[in-house]
């Protein structure tokens, strides 16, 4: 399953610039909204799903390869935070859906934790 | 914790400077200063901030009228939920000798909705200082929730809880090697004065705290074994 498929079955909202997303296989699923856990259990080039839209979660994807992450409830980073993320090649995505909603449907579209 | 109590508590401990910070809330900071007005003990008001990110941060100030500006930002912020005393206890108000004034109403235990760039902001905008509190605790401690120190912004300092050693912070977070430490007991009763972090000031307040911590002109602080 590709990130293309994921942000058409999720409805996600795009926040970063869009790339060709089709051809990005996710290898995995991680979700924490304790960056200190993510920085120490999130696979490389999974998906994370958190609901933290701090600019630090920029930094954490690109020091662990992430290959996106869904930001839940509602939450928006910040402009500055977008920048970052299209600076460093980190694509945000956000819904305003709850956290086990979006990882109950990554599951049902076949992703598995890392 | 009664003001009187906390005055000479603090005083029998040696404690020349203790700051007042409640959890999003600054209601009782009067009442600690009024109590301390013929003692030797300084008291600086402040606040102990939840920020978005259910970080916490100390928040200090120079005067009341600041602090004050403060906590009306912070009110903007903080959602309308009624406090339930049965689950999260009673919040009074209280005068200098620890006598009723009134129950805050409003569950003072919640994030404000403010990030913690924002509130760097606005506390700095007010001329305070705002160190992250405990970085090293696993609840709402900056470390544990956002990882490292978010580097946008220009922090003067860490805050370490009784529970670790500043070389002990250092080992096991290599990302604070950058910032000065200071230690504080984080008191939520009348046993939990601490008093290790030694403080070389010319005046007790946030100019000279800043520069303390900076170690600039003379002024230093340093932080002492746990008796």
């Amino acid at each position: 399953m590709n990130l293309a498929q994921i942000i058409q079955e999720l409805h996600l909202t795009v926040l970063t610039e869009p790339q060709d997303f089709a051809a990005v296989e996710p290898s995995s699923g991680y979700t924490s909204d304790l960056l200190s856990c993510v920085m120490s259990g999130a696979a490389k080039h999974s998906v994370w799903v958190t609901l933290q839209a701090h600019s630090n979660i920029v930094a954490v994807a690109a020091l662990l390869e992430l290959t996106a992450i869904i930001i839940t409830e509602g939450a928006m980073p910040d402009p500055a935070t977008i920048a970052k993320a299209n600076q460093e090649g980190i694509t945000l995505l956000a819904t305003t859906d709850p956290s086990f909603h979006v990882i109950g449907r990554l599951w049902d579209l076949g992703l598995r934790a890392g | 914790m009664i003001p009187p109590l906390i005055v000479r508590e603090a005083l029998d401990l040696g404690i020349q400077l203790i700051a007042v910070t409640d959890h999003n809330a600054t209601a009782n900071i009067q009442a600690v200063m009024k109590a301390a007005q013929d003692t030797e003990l300084i008291v600086l008001p402040g606040m102990e901030l939840q920020t978005r990110e259910e970080v916490h941060l100390l928040c200090l100030f120079d005067t009341l009228d600041q602090t004050f500006a403060f906590q009306t930002i912070v009110d903007a912020h903080l959602p309308n939920i009624p406090n339930n005393p049965d689950f999260f206890g009673e919040q009074f108000v209280v005068d200098e000798t620890g006598d009723f004034i009134r129950s805050e109403e409003r569950l003072l235990l919640s994030s404000a909705d403010l990030s913690f760039e924002q509130a760097w902001a606005q506390v700095d905008q007010l001329g305070g200082i705002l160190i992250p509190a405990h970085v090293n605790r696993k609840s709402f401690g900056l470390l544990e929730i956002l990882g490292f120190v978010p580097v946008e912004v220009p922090v003067d300092a860490l805050e370490i809880s009784r529970h670790i050693t500043p070389q002990k912070a250092r080992e096991t977070f290599p990302q604070i090697a950058a910032y000065p430490l200071i230690q504080n007991g984080d008191v939520h009763g009348l046993d939990g004065f601490l008093g290790t972090s030694h403080y070389t000031l010319a005046a007790p307040t946030i100019a000279e705290i800043r520069k303390a911590v900076q170690n600039l002109e003379g002024r230093s602080v340093r932080i002492a074994p746990i008796p």
